[in-house]
C-alpha cells in the first residue's frame, strides 16, 4: 500500500534506526541501564529484599549465640556436616548461610527481581510511557532483564559477602571444612566458595527465565513472581518421585544440589557441568519465549 | 438467545482453541516423553527353565540334577547360530541371582546358560567347593550340552564357542574349568581367588598358609551360613546398591538375586544332608573347616584341600583368553590374588588383561561409573574372543580411584585411570615415606577379646566408610607416623614396612595397618585392610629382634599433601583368629620407612568429558544465535525504516484506512482516516468504546495494526519507531512510578529517553502541570487530577512536534480545564500540532481546531469545527413570555418548538430567516432578550451518531 508515491531517501545521518526522530534521540540510547537500575533502586521491594540479604547472615550468627549444646542431627547424610562445621570459620559460616538460602530464599529473591520487573511497570502504566518513548520493545526487555540479573547477583553477592564478613569476624579466618573433602585452606576454600555461589548463579538462571517469561506474559507482578516459585516448587515435589526415574534429569531443579559436589576432593564436576547445560538450555528457552512473545504483543495495560 | 455456533461465537473462540490445541500438544509431548521413559524395556530374550541331569565325580558316573535357565536371543535358531556364556553365580547363589546379567548378555547376541551350582537352591549334590571332579566336571557337560543346543555355535563337534562368566565362587569356577577343558574360549573371572587356602589363611611375611592367619568373619560366615553369600559376577548386575547395607545377602560383589537373600538360597537340602554340622557341604570340606576353625591354624590336609580347589595349580593350563576383574574394596579375595592369576597364566602366552574397580565383596559393585567400565570391558573381551566381532581389546590396565561423594544421590564416585602396561601390585615407581616411633608394647587380649575392627564382612560399603573408626584398642596397638607428606602421593600397589617385633612366647600374630591420617587427625584404613603376621623365634628383648618385612594389603589411594601415614601394629583384629592366651610383645621399627608403589595413569575420559563438550558447544550455539538474531533484526529494522511518504513529510499526522482487530474478533477500529496539520489542535470525538482509545494506542505503538498505516511527518509508524520521539503523548491516563515524586518520576522519564536534558524542558512542563511544592511529593500520595496534570507535562516534555492526549481534562476542575484549553491552543501556534481524543463535546468544541468524529469504529465526520457544527438550523430564543411566544410561533409556517428548554425556545427555523421570526415575536408583544443561533457540536454529534444513548462498544 505505501509502495506507490514512496521514496526512498538515503539515510543522512548513517543511522538507520533514528531516521525521522527527534533531535537527541537514538534508539540505542533509550532505557539506559543506569537509568532502569536507578528506577529500580528506588523501589522499596528492592531495597527489602537487598536488606534482607544483608540481614539474614546478621540472624543466623545471632541464633547460633543460643546453642543450647545437644545438637540435633537435622542433616543427615554426608553433607549435614555443613550444620556442625557452621559455626567453625567464615567460609563454613558462609556455606551454611547459603545452604538454607539456597533452595528457596534466593529463588524468591530472583524471581521478585525478574519476574517484577516487567509485570510492575505493566500495573502501574508505564509500561506504555517506556514504549512511546520509544524504547526499542527489544532494547526495552534486554535492559530489564540486564538490570534483573544484576540485581539478583547483587543480593548473592550481598549474602555471601555479609556472611563472609561477620562470619570471619566472628568465628575467624579458617579453613573450610566439612566431611566429604579434606580441609580446605582458606584461599582455596574461597575459591571453591565463589565456584559454588558461580553455579547456584546459573542454577537460578532458571528461576529468572521462568519469572521473565511471566513477567512479559502477565501485567500482575504478584503471578508473576507467584508463577515461578510455585513451578520450581512443583519441579522440587516432581524431583523427589524416585518412580519419574529418568525423567527426573530434565527437571530444571534436579541438578540445583550438585554445587556440594565442589566441596569435595578432588572438586565433581559432572553435575555441575550437567547442571548448567540443564539451566542454560532452559533460561534460553525462557527467554526467547519472553523475547518471542513481547516483541509481537498488543500492550493493552 | 444465541445460537452458540453464530459466526462471532466461532471467531471469538477461535483463540482459545488455538490455546487449547497447543496446552494439548504440551500435554501430548509430556505423555510421550513419559512414555519414552517407561517403557518396557529389555530386549527379546527367550528363556528356558530345566533341570539337567549331569553325571560327574571322580570316575564321571555320579548323577546330579541343576537347575537351569537356558536364555536366547530372540533372533536365534539353528540356522542363525550364536555364541553361549556360561554364566556362574557367587557363593550362596542361584541362577536366579545372575538373571539380569543372564538378560544383558542375550541381548547382547549370547545364549546364555545358567545354573545353580551343586549343593545350592534346587540343585542337587554337595558343595565341594569348586571340585574339579564335581562343580568343575558339572560345568564341563553343560558345555557338552550347549554343543548339542542347535541355536548354540560350534567350533569343532562337540565344542561351542563359548565364554565363561562369573564372580567369587563363580570366577574360581571359570579359571578351573578353563584350565582343565579346552573348550572354552574365554573367561571373565571376577573377584576371585588364586589360592583359597592364601585367601582364608593369609600370613604377610610369604609364609605358608599353614602358618597363616584364620581369617574367621568371612569364612564363618560362608560356612554358618550353608552360603548365604552373594553371587553373580560384580558389576553386571545393578541391583546390589539397592539393598540395605550390611545385609549379608546383598553384600557383595555381586548381584543378589531373589535367590541369594537368606532362607532363600542354601540351607540345608530337605533331602540331602545327614549331618547337622555340615549342612550341604561335602565330608571332607566340613570336616577341614572344623578343624581349622577350632584350632585357628590349618593342618597340610586342610591346604591341600583347599589347594585342590584353587586355580593357583593349574593356572599353566589356562589357554583361554582371561579377563581378570578384581575389587579393591575386598577383604576376602584381595587385588593381590587376581595379580597372582595374571602373571601365572600371561606366563604360557595366553591374552590377559587386568582391571580393578572400587568394588568388591565389601564394596559391591560399586560406583556406576566402575560398573561401566566392567560391562564394557566384558562385553568387549567376550565379543572378541567368544562371537570373534570387534577388534582385539588392549592389554592396557584400568583401575580407579574413590574420589569421593556425589552430592545429588549420595553415593561414592570413582574416577577410572588407565595405563598401558600392568603394573601388578608394585606399581611403576615408588616412594619412601620416614616413619617414627619407639617401641611400644602391646597387649594380647585373652580369646581374642576385645578386638579391633578393621572391616565387617559383608558389610558392604559400610565397611569402607568404617576407615577404621571403630578402630584400636588402647593398649593392644602399636603406632608409628609419618611427617605430613610434602606432597600428595598417588599409592597404588601393596605397601611394605619392616617391622621387629619381641615377645616372652617367641610368637605373636600380629596385625599391620596403614592408616592415612588427616590434618585434624581424623585416620582413615583404606578399605579396611589389614596384613595378619604370624612371627616366630622372636626374642624376649626387643634389641635382639630382627627386622621382618611385611607385604601390606594393595590399596589405590591417593594421599593428599598435608596428610601423615600411619603404621598401626595390632594384636587383634575381630576378623582373624588370635592365640587365646594373653601376653604382652613389644613391637618397633625395623628400617624406618613404609614403602609406597605409586602409579601414574591418564584418567579414562567419562560421559562427563562430553557433557563438557556439550556445555561449550551450546554456549557456542547461543552467542551464534544470538548474533544471528541482532543480525537478522537489525538489517530488517534498515529496510523498513528508510522511507519518507514525500505526500506527509510535513504533516504531523496522517492515517490512512486503519483498521484493528483485536485477538478474539472484536473490530475496534474497522476504517480511521484523518490528518492532523501543523498548528492544528484536532479533536478526536466519540462515544465510549467508539474506537479512539484503540486508534491512539496504534498511533503511540503499543499495538499492531490488523491494515492501515500511519504517518507521522512522513514516515510510516510502527511499533517502536524512532519518529514517535517527536510525539508526547497521554494515552489511557497517568502511568507514574508510585514510589517516586512527580519532579522524579518526570526526571526518571526523560533520563529513559536518553535526550540531552537541556531538551527536556522541565520548567516549561512543570508550570503546566502547576503543581507547585506537590511535585516533591510522591506519586502515590496524588489525587487523579494532579496525576493528570503532569501526565500532562510530562507529555509535553522536550515540547514534542505532535501531542497525543487522552481524555486530557479527565480530572481537572473548571478552572485547570480552562487552563488547559489555552495551554492547548497556544502549544500549536508554532507549527506544533496537538490531537485530543475526548467524549466531551463542549471540550473539543472550545478546544480544538478542528474535530473527527468516530462511532463504531468509524468516522463519520471531519473537518474545522465549524464545519461540522455548520449552519445549525435551530435558533434559541430568550423572551419574556415563552407561553405566548410558543403560540405564536406555532402559528408560523415550518418553525417548530423543539420539547427542550425552561424559559427558553430552542426554534427550529427551517428556513424562515431569523430576522422574521423575530419580527413575528415581537409583533405579538413579546419581548426578545436574546436570539442565539443554536452552534452546538453536541447537536452534530447527535446528528452525526444517532441518539442511541446505549454505548457503542455494545455492537
Amino acid at each position: 500500500m505505501a509502495g506507490s508515491g514512496v521514496e526512498a531517501r538515503p539515510d543522512g545521518a548513517g543511522r538507520a534506526g533514528s531516521v525521522g526522530a527527534a533531535a537527541g534521540y537514538r534508539p540505542s540510547a533509550t532505557l539506559p541501564f543506569g537509568a532502569e537500575f536507578r528506577r529500580q533502586a528506588s523501589r522499596r521491594r528492592t531495597q527489602l529484599a537487598l536488606g534482607f540479604m544483608v540481614l539474614l547472615p546478621l540472624i543466623i550468627l545471632i541464633a547460633f549465640q543460643f546453642d543450647s549444646g545437644n545438637d540435633d542431627d537435622n542433616g543427615r547424610g554426608e553433607f549435614g556436616s555443613l550444620i556442625e562445621f557452621a559455626t567453625s570459620g567464615g567460609l563454613n559460616f558462609t556455606l551454611f548461610t547459603i545452604f538454607v538460602s539456597a533452595s528457596f530464599l534466593l529463588v524468591v529473591v530472583v524471581a521478585l527481581f525478574c519476574g517484577d520487573t516487567v509485570a510492575s511497570e505493566a500495573s502501574w502504566g508505564s509500561l506504555r510511557y517506556l514504549l512511546s518513548v520509544p524504547v526499542p520493545r527489544a532494547r526495552l526487555l534486554a535492559v530489564k532483564l540486564l538490570v534483573a540479573l544484576a540485581y539478583s547477583a547483587l543480593a548473592l553477592l550481598l549474602l555471601a559477602g555479609t556472611a563472609l564478613l561477620i562470619g570471619t569476624l566472628r568465628y575467624g579466618w579458617e579453613p573450610l571444612r566439612s566431611t566429604v573433602a579434606a580441609e580446605l585452606a582458606p584461599g582455596e576454600g574461597l575459591l571453591r566458595l565463589l565456584g559454588v555461589l558461580g553455579y547456584l548463579a546459573v542454577v537460578l538462571l532458571v528461576v529468572a527465565g521462568l519469572a521473565f517469561l511471566l513477567s512479559v506474559t502477565t501485567d500482575a507482578a504478584l503471578g508473576a513472581v507467584g508463577g515461578a516459585v510455585l513451578l520450581w516448587i512443583l519441579s522440587s515435589i516432581l524431583d523427589q518421585i524416585t518412580a519419574l526415574g529418568a525423567l527426573r534429569a530434565f527437571l530444571p531443579t534436579h541438578y540445583g544440589t550438585a554445587w556440594l559436589g565442589l566441596l569435595s576432593t578432588p572438586v565433581q564436576t559432572d553435575d555441575v557441568v550437567r547442571g548448567s547445560i540443564s539451566a542454560i538450555s532452559y533460561a534460553t528457552l525462557f527467554w526467547g519465549l519472553a523475547f518471542w512473545r513481547f516483541t509481537r504483543k498488543d500492550v493493552v495495560s | 438467545m444465541r445460537s452458540p455456533l453464530s459466526a462471532a461465537w466461532i471467531r471469538r473462540a477461535l483463540p482459545t482453541r488455538r490455546r487449547a490445541v497447543a496446552a494439548a500438544a504440551v500435554v501430548v509431548l509430556v505423555a510421550a516423553a513419559v512414555a519414552w521413559v517407561l517403557r518396557p524395556q529389555g530386549p527379546d530374550v527367550r528363556a528356558e527353565a530345566a533341570m539337567l541331569t549331569v553325571r560327574s565325580g571322580p570316575a564321571g558316573d555320579q548323577p546330579v540334577d541343576l537347575d537351569t535357565t537356558f536364555y536366547l536371543p530372540g533372533d536365534a535358531s539353528a540356522d542363525r547360530k550364536v555364541p553361549a556364556v556360561l554364566l556362574a553365580h557367587g557363593f550362596g547363589g542361584t541362577k536366579e541371582s545372575v538373571r539380569a546379567d543372564a538378560e544383558e548378555f542375550a541381548g547382547r547376541g549370547y545364549a546364555v546358560l545358567t545354573w545353580t551350582a551343586r549343593g545350592f537352591g534346587r540343585s542337587g549334590g554337595q558343595i565341594h567347593l569348586d571340585h574339579p571332579d564335581y562343580e568343575v566336571r558339572d560345568a564341563q557337560r553343560l558345555l557338552d550340552w550347549l554343543a548339542a543346543r542347535p541355536e548354540v555355535r560350534t567350533d569343532a563337534a562337540g565344542d561351542p564357542a563359548v565364554g565363561v562368566v562369573g564372580g567369587s565362587y563363580g570366577g574360581g569356577l571359570a579359571l578351573l574349568l578353563a584350565a582343565q577343558d579346552q573348550r572354552v574360549d574365554a573367561i571373565v573371572p571376577m573377584i576371585t581367588w588364586n589360592d583359597l587356602s592364601r585367601a582364608f589363611l593369609p600370613e604377610s611375611t610369604g609364609k605358608e598358609p599353614v602358618e597363616g592367619v584364620f581369617k574367621k568373619g568371612w569364612a564363618g560366615l560362608f560356612f554358618g551360613g550353608g552360603g548365604n553369600a552373594g553371587s553373580g559376577p560384580a558389576g553386571l548386575s545393578g541391583a546390589s546398591a539397592a539393598q540395605p547395607e550390611g545385609a549379608p545377602a546383598s553384600a557383595g560383589p555381586p548381584s543378589p538375586g531373589p535367590g541369594g537373600g537368606p532362607g532363600t538360597g542354601p540351607g540345608r537340602a530337605p533331602a540331602g544332608a545327614a549331618d547337622p554340622s555340615c549342612g550341604r557341604f561335602a565330608a571332607d570340606v566340613c570336616a577341614a573347616y572344623l578343624r581349622i576353625a577350632t584350632t585357628g591354624r590349618a593342618d597340610q590336609a586342610a591346604v591341600d584341600l583347599l589347594r585342590r580347589s584353587s586355580p593357583a595349580g593349574v593356572l599353566d593350563r589356562i589357554s583361554a583368553p582371561t579377563l581378570l576383574v578384581q575389587g579393591e574394596a575386598d577383604t576376602l579375595f584381595p587385588l593381590s590374588e587376581a595379580d597372582v592369576n595374571a602373571r601365572g597364566i600371561a606366563a604360557t602366552g595366553t591374552p590377559v588383561r587386568v582391571a580393578w574397580f572400587t568394588g568388591g565383596h565389601d564394596g559391591g559393585e560399586g560406583p556406576r561409573t566402575d560398573s561401566d567400565r566392567v560391562r564394557f570391558l566384558t562385553a568387549q573381551w567376550l565379543d572378541h574372543y567368544v562371537k570373534g566381532a570387534g577388534s582385539v581389546p588392549g592389554d592396557d590396565f584400568t583401575w580407579s580411584r574413590i574420589a569421593g561423594f556425589d552430592a545429588l544421590d549420595r553415593g561414592l564416585v570413582a574416577t577410572g585411570y588407565r595405563t598401558a602396561d600392568y603394573p601388578g601390585t608394585g606399581g611403576t615407581g615408588r616412594r619412601e615415606v620416614e616413619l617414627a616411633g619407639p617401641a611400644q608394647q602391646v597387649a594380647n587380649p585373652p580369646a581374642g577379646n576385645p578386638a579391633a575392627i578393621s572391616s565387617v564382612p559383608f558389610a558392604g560399603e559400610l565397611s569402607a566408610l568404617l576407615g577404621g573408626v571403630a578402630g584400636d584398642i588402647p593398649g593392644q596397638h602399636a603406632r608409628f607416623e609419618s611427617a605430613p607428606l610434602a606432597e600428595a602421593v598417588d599409592v597404588a600397589g601393596a605397601p611394605t614396612v619392616d617391622i621387629r617385633a619381641a615377645s616372652p612366647t617367641g610368637e605373636a600374630v600380629l596385625f599391620v595397618k596403614l592408616y592415612d591420617v588427616d590434618p585434624n587427625g581424623a585416620a582413615t584404613l583404606p578399605n579396611g585392610l589389614v596384613a595378619p603376621v604370624r612371627l616366630t623365634g622372636l626374642p624376649a628383648e626387643i634389641d635382639a629382634a630382627r627386622p621382618v618385612t611385611v607385604t601390606l594389603p594393595a590399596i589405590v589411594r591417593r594421599v593428599e599433601a598435608g596428610h601423615r601415614l600411619r603404621v598401626v601394629v595390632a594384636t587383634s583384629d575381630q576378623a582373624y583368629a588370635t592365640p587365646v592366651e594373653p601376653v604382652v610383645h613389644t613391637v618397633a621399627l625395623g628400617g624406618g620407612a613404609v614403602t609406597l608403589p605409586t602409579l601414574a595413569g591418564e584418567p579414562i575420559p567419562t560421559a562427563a568429558t562430553v557433557w563438557r563438550w556439550v556445555l561449550v558447544g551450546l554456549l557456542a550455539a547461543i552467542a551464534v544465535g544470538l548474533v544471528v538474531v541482532v543480525a537478522v533484526v537489525r538489517r530488517r529494522h534498515r529496510r523498513q525504516d528508510s522511507s519518507v511518504h514525500p505526500a506527509y513529510a510535513d504533516t504531523p499526522l496522517a492515517v490512512r484506512q486503519l483498521r484493528k482487530e483485536y485477538a478474539d474478533g472484536f473490530v475496534a477500529v474497522s476504517n480511521v482516516d484523518f490528518e492532523v496539520h501543523r498548528g492544528q489542535v484536532v479533536g478526536l470525538l466519540g462515544p465510549n468504546g467508539a474506537g479512539k482509545t484503540t486508534t491512539l494506542r496504534v498511533l503511540m505503538g503499543l499495538t499492531q495494526p490488523t491494515a492501515g498505516e500511519i504517518y507521522v511527518f512522513g514516515h510510516r509508524l510502527v511499533p517502536g519507531s524512532p519518529v514517535l520521539s517527536r510525539i508526547g503523548a497521554l494515552v489511557e491516563g497517568p502511568g507514574f512510578l508510585p514510589h517516586l515524586s512527580g519532579l522524579e518520576n518526570l526526571k526518571a522519564y526523560w533520563r529513559v529517553t536518553g535526550r540531552s536534558v537541556e531538551d527536556a524542558h522541565f520548567d516549561e512542563a512543570l508550570e503546566i502541570a502547576g503543581l507547585g511544592g506537590s511535585v516533591h511529593r510522591k506519586i502515590k500520595n496524588y489525587s487523579h487530577g494532579m496525576k493528570q496534570r503532569l501526565a500532562i507535562a510530562q507529555a509535553m516534555l522536550g515540547l514534542p512536534e505532535l501531542l497525543v492526549l487522552d481524555e486530557p481534562t479527565d480530572g481537572l476542575d473548571p478552572p485547570q480545564i480552562a487552563e488547559m484549553r489555552r495551554v492547548l491552543q497556544r502549544y500549536a501556534t508554532d507549527g506544533r500540532a496537538v490531537l485530543v481524543s475526548s467524549h466531551l463535546l463542549a471540550e473539543v468544541e472550545q478546544t480544538c481546531t478542528h474535530a473527527v468524529v468516530v462511532n463504531k469504529g468509524r468516522i463519520v465526520a471531519s473537518g474545522p469545527v465549524e464545519e461540522i457544527v455548520g449552519e445549525s438550523p435551530s435558533v434559541l430564543f430568550d423572551v419574556t413570555d415563552p407561553q405566548a411566544a410558543r403560540t405564536v410561533l406555532d402559528r408560523l409556517a415550518g418553525v417548530r418548538v423543539l420539547p427542550d428548554g425552561a424559559g427558553q425556545l430552542v426554534v427550529d427555523t427551517n428556513g424562515t430567516a431569523r430576522s422574521e421570526v423575530v419580527a413575528e415575536l415581537v409583533r405579538a408583544g413579546i419581548g426578545v432578550d436574546r436570539v442565539v443561533p443554536r452552534r452546538r457540536l453536541e447537536d452534530a454529534f447527535l446528528a452525526l451518531v444517532g441518539e442511541n444513548s446505549r454505548g457503542s462498544g455494545d455492537r
